[in-house]
């Protein structure tokens, strides 16, 4: 019985950092704020409030093991106000409250972090006057009013009082309050580019907007709510991982327990602050302390990249995808095909085609024209004309249509255009095709290219001058980030549009390790499917209606944040920058966030052997002494023994609250490296830190007169 | 030759024995819980039970046959035992006590063994042979099918079908265990082990008085009691008694036969989950932790002070003279690694190390190898637990053979690992406390309460050797130790069947670079590591206080 539940908890977005950094932005950082790997030690003093109010025994239950330490505290404060001349019960008891503090601390230190930007997003919602629309009459209601299914009129300057699709109208709208992308963004009715979300400011134009949510549970209500960790659900991997530490704690429970009878049979009495003491070092409190920190922090390691997660769920699968689906426009390739090459017939040289090309494409705005006047600049020199300085000069612009430019100047007209339609035109015209201009084309289409044929018209006739390669450019990167990817186990399957002759030339060149041509949405939802049934996890990202469903099939769906509510909704992720590469960066957080917590359990299990190696000689030396050999760490006395192992189980948290916030380092490479690399930092290192720590502690409370 | 080289090559060559041994048996046994063809003698024991040996169980159905089995197993032992004043062929002994009757039923359905009678003293022909003896038999293979059905929890998916319990108890009878036992008895009886219905001999002694000898089915029962991990002894003495294990060579094949089922469900395991390396990985776990505690044992018995064990060449007390200290050695560690209990010498005369290290592999949950089935699903439980901590390392969420590690899983696995702790340190804690158990000390200090912590450990791990000395045939002793065996075995086993039935409905993970490999010497290491740290963490203060206390003492 796997429990489906999804818990719906969301971390959250930042509104606070533009998502590439070649884009200006006039949005600034809050003050504050820390980025991800940075830790700032004065937050811990900012949360020790927070922390002490943690106290609370019915916030403590939530953490088992923390809770036992939390009862033992009490335990031993107790039994040091019956006998207040005990120095020992004292400082016993002042280091247990504060192994609990600094567990509180790390959790709220956690969410410190999230409050922060909740505070940036409240500002954003302010209340906003809706103007409803009851047929043709308006009027003014509180943005709170609204219900589903409300029209609303939006002009120039007015907040969107809601989230809800445009169904009548276009207007640039400023989402810089959820994106912190200051740049506008177009929305219009009908298509993939009809969600608004309340709370961003309608720019230029009057629109029409459904409502689709009703007031406080709109996006930015929700991402209030998720930041402030008001809705944090503790993740499946969590849940089960606080069920082996309960179990450990009941196993060492049992443990001290039982040990007082045994004591007395060997003629020495175990006071109750030993026994808490002995208690509070063998239980994982190191982990038990981090373990709500790592999560916390995970999530918010995605919101600093300006991913918003709907659920923690959503991040452990990340961390066990097997299947990504890229889409191949955007992620992979740069977006557009780009002139590459030139490739004359014979007769005609480079630099006479590039010329004719060149002119050709002035009138093309596309950015295939606009690549082809740039090669035409880099490889040949030459400069590029203004369509004025060509005096009569009769420029015919491209098309859908005509699928051709061109220009006709000094009684040559020169055309550039898709292969079918400037042949037709050739032949119109009484001219032929040379034959290596065929075969050029089959060789371009072949490689997965886009040939363009330029076609000139003159007094010598009609015919081709030669074809352009327009290709599809992968982004720089991309192959190594595949490597990487396979290393991780990762395959990578790039979706796309094209035919399966260029779809496979992109794949090979970029990298991936299949890919889905003449993909519908249909085909990459049977994509999905079939990757499931082999009991794989597959990631993907999306931004249609149509893909809605495959981003819901997904175990990992994200959806941009341009995208309709509809894929929004659909997704378990939304990615404020719109960015589809941002999918692997997810993944890696997914992976780190388990890493995180793995490390640190094993290493909070494997520091228990040190603290028995102080603890039991301290405790039974007396009466065997033959104990006093485990004492390897020649510890000065049992009371500074037992001492130093309980300072040392605090300290150790407090310690470690840096790495369980910025998360332990990662690095793609395959799982057996990892282990190894893991296992022997913190497995090997958990056994040994221990000895060196509590020796240390040892030397000092040695120094303390009246001790030692 | 020295003593230690003469241990030392014993071991090589049980190690030899045990590799030959090991591909023919485990795939054998694979084969046998595979086929679907039944044996003539099979199909009359089903009707004769009126089971149907075709029905696939879910894990409760499963369950509800290896309880009610046992339940009735332990009623009829009971009442055989007793009634043995009015049956025959019972040499004249009388009916058992209650609290005796019970402890020695659960003892010998739990696969357990423990003895607080004197066998020879005792128990009749009737009571032995047709009580004890078929519990030999049917608790062993009823060990085996719960691991087999753990194991088709992993090698299948997306069911919760996981076999016949009647069908995988009577095939681990006819099949695996009854023809071995066979071959074993004959080997034994032809080596000098005694196999007769004979009564109660009066022997002179040399030194004047006179001496007990009963005769008895005590081959047949000898290898049983090795190959299915029983240990229960014909005799009080158990395997130190030369109508048992009359020479050096029966000493040796006896440890081979106790050893040679665990070992070998590793081979079938991987088979079975269609990969014999995850089998290998499991078995060098095992075989690493086995080679290391006769090392360490050997380490102790040998390396002596004071003058008599100097001249006797190592810590010789409690040992035969026969075995000496090498063999001694392997059998105490391979008897307590196992849960058979079988002793050849007495685990309370090794020096305070030693008798320490054989607690400590009874208290790893005997998974080195293990009994006969339980080892391998322990060990098995111990896998989870440890691909849980480290596999997160990976960047993963757990998962162990293509299953994931959820929140049910470790619910389940944390479960079976608090089960015996808490029987042990509870029902020693209890006994230390109250006034009257501490009584059946015959020592006291450290080593009296290892008496007691050994006698717990040893019933709750499902062992049966004991730390000669304490007396257990009390109210006390025979109800704890009796309630011990019980809940050490089957709360255990209700854990794995509930695992094994969520393991085989999910659907298989493929695997992939990321995965976490599990056939691979480092998570050998891991899990060894996992192993010795979480049961030394649970064990070490207990541990302190009896043979720590005393072995470091000098």
């Amino acid at each position: 019985m796997t429990t489906r539940t999804e818990s719906e908890e969301m971390s959250t977005a930042t509104p606070t950092r533009a998502p590439h950094s070649d884009v200006p932005t006039g949005h600034k950082s809050p003050e504050g704020r820390v980025g991800a790997g940075l830790f700032d030690p004065q937050q811990l003093l900012k949360s020790l409030p927070d922390a002490c109010r943690k106290l609370d025994p019915r916030v403590m239950v939530k953490s088992p093991v923390m809770f036992v330490v939390w009862i033992g505290s009490v335990l031993t404060t107790v039994f040091s106000f019956k006998d207040p001349g005990d120095w020992f019960g004292w400082t016993i008891s002042a280091w247990l409250w504060l192994t609990v503090v600094f567990a509180n601390l790390a959790e709220a230190v956690a969410e410190g972090r999230g409050k922060a930007q909740a505070d940036t997003l409240r500002k954003a919602k302010t209340d906003t006057v809706a103007r409803r629309l009851t047929g043709a009459v308006e009027e003014q209601v509180p943005g709170t009013g609204l219900r589903i299914g409300d029209l609303v009129v939006c002009e120039s300057g007015d907040i969107i009082p809601g989230d809800g699709d445009v169904v009548e109208g276009v207007a640039s709208v400023d989402e810089s309050a959820i994106t912190g992308e200051s740049a506008p963004v177009i929305r219009e009715s009908g298509g993939d580019r009809s969600a608004v979300t309340g709370g961003t400011k309608v720019l230029s134009d009057r629109i029409v907007i459904k409502i689709t949510t009703k007031p406080g549970e709109t996006f930015i209500d929700r991402m209030i709510s998720l930041v402030e960790g008001a809705a944090r659900q503790k993740t499946p991997n969590e849940i089960a991982l606080n069920i082996l530490l309960a179990s450990l704690t009941i196993v060492f429970l049992l443990a001290v327990a039982t040990l007082p009878p045994f004591a007395d049979y060997a003629g020495t009495h175990l006071t109750m602050v030993v026994l808490v003491a002995l208690l509070v070092c063998l239980i994982p409190t190191t982990i038990g302390a981090l373990l709500s920190a790592i999560g916390i922090a995970g999530m918010d390691r995605l919101v600093q990249r300006n991913v918003l997660a709907m659920s923690g769920r959503a991040v452990e699968a990340a961390g066990d995808v097997s299947t990504l689906l890229l889409d191949k426009t955007g992620t992979i390739t740069l977006g557009n095909r780009q002139a590459a090459e030139f490739v004359p017939v014979s007769g005609v040289t480079e630099a006479e085609l590039a010329d004719a090309a060149q002119l050709s494409s002035l009138a093309d705005e596309t950015p295939e024209g606009r690549s082809i006047v740039v090669l035409a600049k880099e490889t040949y020199g030459l400069r590029e004309r203004h369509q004025g300085e060509l005096t009569g000069a009769e420029w015919i612009e491209f098309t859908a249509q005509t699928r051709m430019s061109g220009v006709d100047v000094d009684g040559r007209r020169i055309r550039k255009g898709a292969a079918g339609s400037v042949v037709k035109w050739v032949e119109e015209r009484g001219g032929t095709v040379a034959e290596d201009a065929d075969a050029a084309t089959d060789r371009i289409s072949e490689a997965g290219g886009t040939p363009l044929l330029v076609a000139v018209e003159d007094p010598q006739g009609a015919r081709v001058l030669g074809v352009i390669h327009l290709k599809d450019v992968v982004k720089q990167g991309m192959r190594e980030r595949f490597d990487e990817l396979r290393r991780m186990g990762i395959k990578t399957v790039m979706i796309t549009g094209d035919n399966p002759l260029t779809a496979r030339a992109i794949a090979e060149e970029a990298g991936v390790d299949d890919f889905l041509a003449e993909a519908t949405p249909e085909d990459k939802m049977a994509l999905i499917k079939r990757e499931q049934a082999g009991g794989k996890l597959v990631a993907m990202t999306g931004d249609g209606t149509n893909d809605a469903p495959a981003l819901a099939q997904a175990d990992v769906g994200v959806a941009m944040n341009t995208g309709t509510s509809a894929a929004k909704e659909a997704g378990n992720m939304v990615d404020l920058d719109s960015n589809p590469t941002k999918l692997i960066e997810i993944v890696e957080i997914g992976k780190q966030l388990l890493i995180t917590r793995g490390a640190l359990t094993t290493f909070s299990i494997a520091n228990d052997v040190a603290k028995y190696f102080a603890i039991i000689p301290a405790l039974f030396a007396a009466v065997y002494p033959g104990l006093d050999k485990l004492n390897i760490m020649g510890l000065s006395s049992p009371d500074s023994a037992i001492l130093s192992a309980v300072v040392f189980n605090a300290l150790i948290i407090i310690a470690l609250v840096p790495l369980s916030l910025k998360g332990v380092q990662y690095r793609p490479v395959s799982a057996d490296k990892m282990l190894r690399r893991n296992l022997t930092i913190y497995g090997i290192g958990g056994l040994i830190a221990p000895f060196v720590g509590i020796k240390l502690i040892d030397l000092l409370i040695s120094l303390i007169p009246g001790i030692g | 030759m020295g003593p230690v080289l003469a241990g030392v090559l014993q071991l090589l060559a049980l190690m030899g024995a045990l590799a030959l041994a090991y591909i023919p048996l485990g795939t054998y046994m694979a084969k046998v819980y595979s086929t679907d063809k039944h044996w003539r003698v099979e199909k009359w024991i089903y009707k004769g039970i009126g089971a149907n040996p075709d029905t696939e169980m879910r894990w409760t159905a499963y369950l509800r046959g290896v309880l009610a089995f046992s339940a009735v197993g332990v009623l009829f032992l009971y009442l055989l035992q007793r009634l043995q004043g009015v049956l025959p062929g019972s040499l004249g002994f009388q009916a058992i006590d209650p609290d005796q009757a019970f402890n020695t039923a659960v003892s010998f359905v739990t696969n357990t063994n423990w003895q607080s009678y004197y066998g020879e003293q005792a128990m009749g022909h009737v009571v032995q042979t047709a009580g004890l003896a078929v519990q030999n038999f049917v608790s062993a293979a009823v060990g085996i099918a719960v691991a087999v059905a753990l194991v088709r929890g992993f090698a299948r998916s997306r069911t919760g079908e996981l076999g016949n319990f009647w069908s995988d108890m009577v095939r681990g009878v006819t099949r695996i265990l009854l023809p071995g036992a066979f071959i074993a008895a004959i080997v034994l009886v032809a080596c000098g082990a005694i196999q007769n219905f004979s009564g109660i001999h009066e022997v002179g002694q040399f030194m004047g008085g006179s001496q007990q000898w009963n005769g008895g089915a005590v081959a047949s029962q000898e290898a049983i009691k090795e190959f299915g991990t029983n240990g229960g002894g014909y005799f009080n003495a158990n395997s130190a008694h030369p109508f048992e294990n009359p020479t050096p060579f029966t000493n040796l094949f006896e440890i081979f036969l106790l050893l040679v089922i665990p070992f070998s469900l590793t081979r079938t395991f991987g088979v079975m989950v269609g990969s014999v390396k995850q089998g290998y990985a499991i078995l060098a776990t095992m075989a690493t932790i086995w080679v290391g505690f006769v090392a360490l044992m050997m380490w102790t018995e040998f390396a002596h002070h004071g003058p008599a064990l100097q001249i006797a060449g190592g810590a010789m007390e409690g040992k035969e003279v026969r075995f000496g200290v090498g063999s001694s050695s392997i059998f105490a560690v391979s008897t307590t690694l196992t849960s058979t209990g079988a002793v050849d010498s007495f685990h309370s005369s090794f020096t305070g190390l030693g008798g320490g290290i054989t607690m400590l592999g009874m208290m790893l949950g005997e998974i080195a190898p293990g009994g006969t089935g339980s080892g391998l699903y322990g060990m098995l439980i111990m896998a989870i637990i440890a691909v849980f901590i480290a596999g997160l390392m990976v960047g993963r969420t757990p998962e162990y053979l293509g299953k994931k590690i959820g929140t049910r899983e470790i619910k389940l696995a944390a479960c079976y690992i608090l089960v015996t702790p808490a029987l042990v340190l509870v029902f020693a804690g209890v006994a230390m406390a109250l006034p009257t158990p501490v009584h059946s000390m015959t020592n006291s200090g450290a080593h009296g309460f290892s008496e007691i912590l050994y006698a717990y450990t040893s019933a709750a791990n499902n062992n049966g050797s004991a730390f000669a000395g304490l007396n257990a045939d009390t109210q006390w002793f025979n109800t704890t130790l009796g309630l011990a065996m019980a809940l050490g075995r089957f709360l255990p086993m209700v854990f794995v069947l509930a695992l094994a039935g969520s393991l085989a409905e999910q659907r298989p993970v493929p695997e992939t670079a990321g995965t976490l490999r599990t056939n691979k010497p480092l998570f050998v290491g891991l899990l060894v590591g996992a192993i010795l740290i979480i049961t030394g963490l649970t064990y070490f203060p207990a541990l302190a206080l009896g043979p720590l206390a005393e072995g470091l003492a000098s």
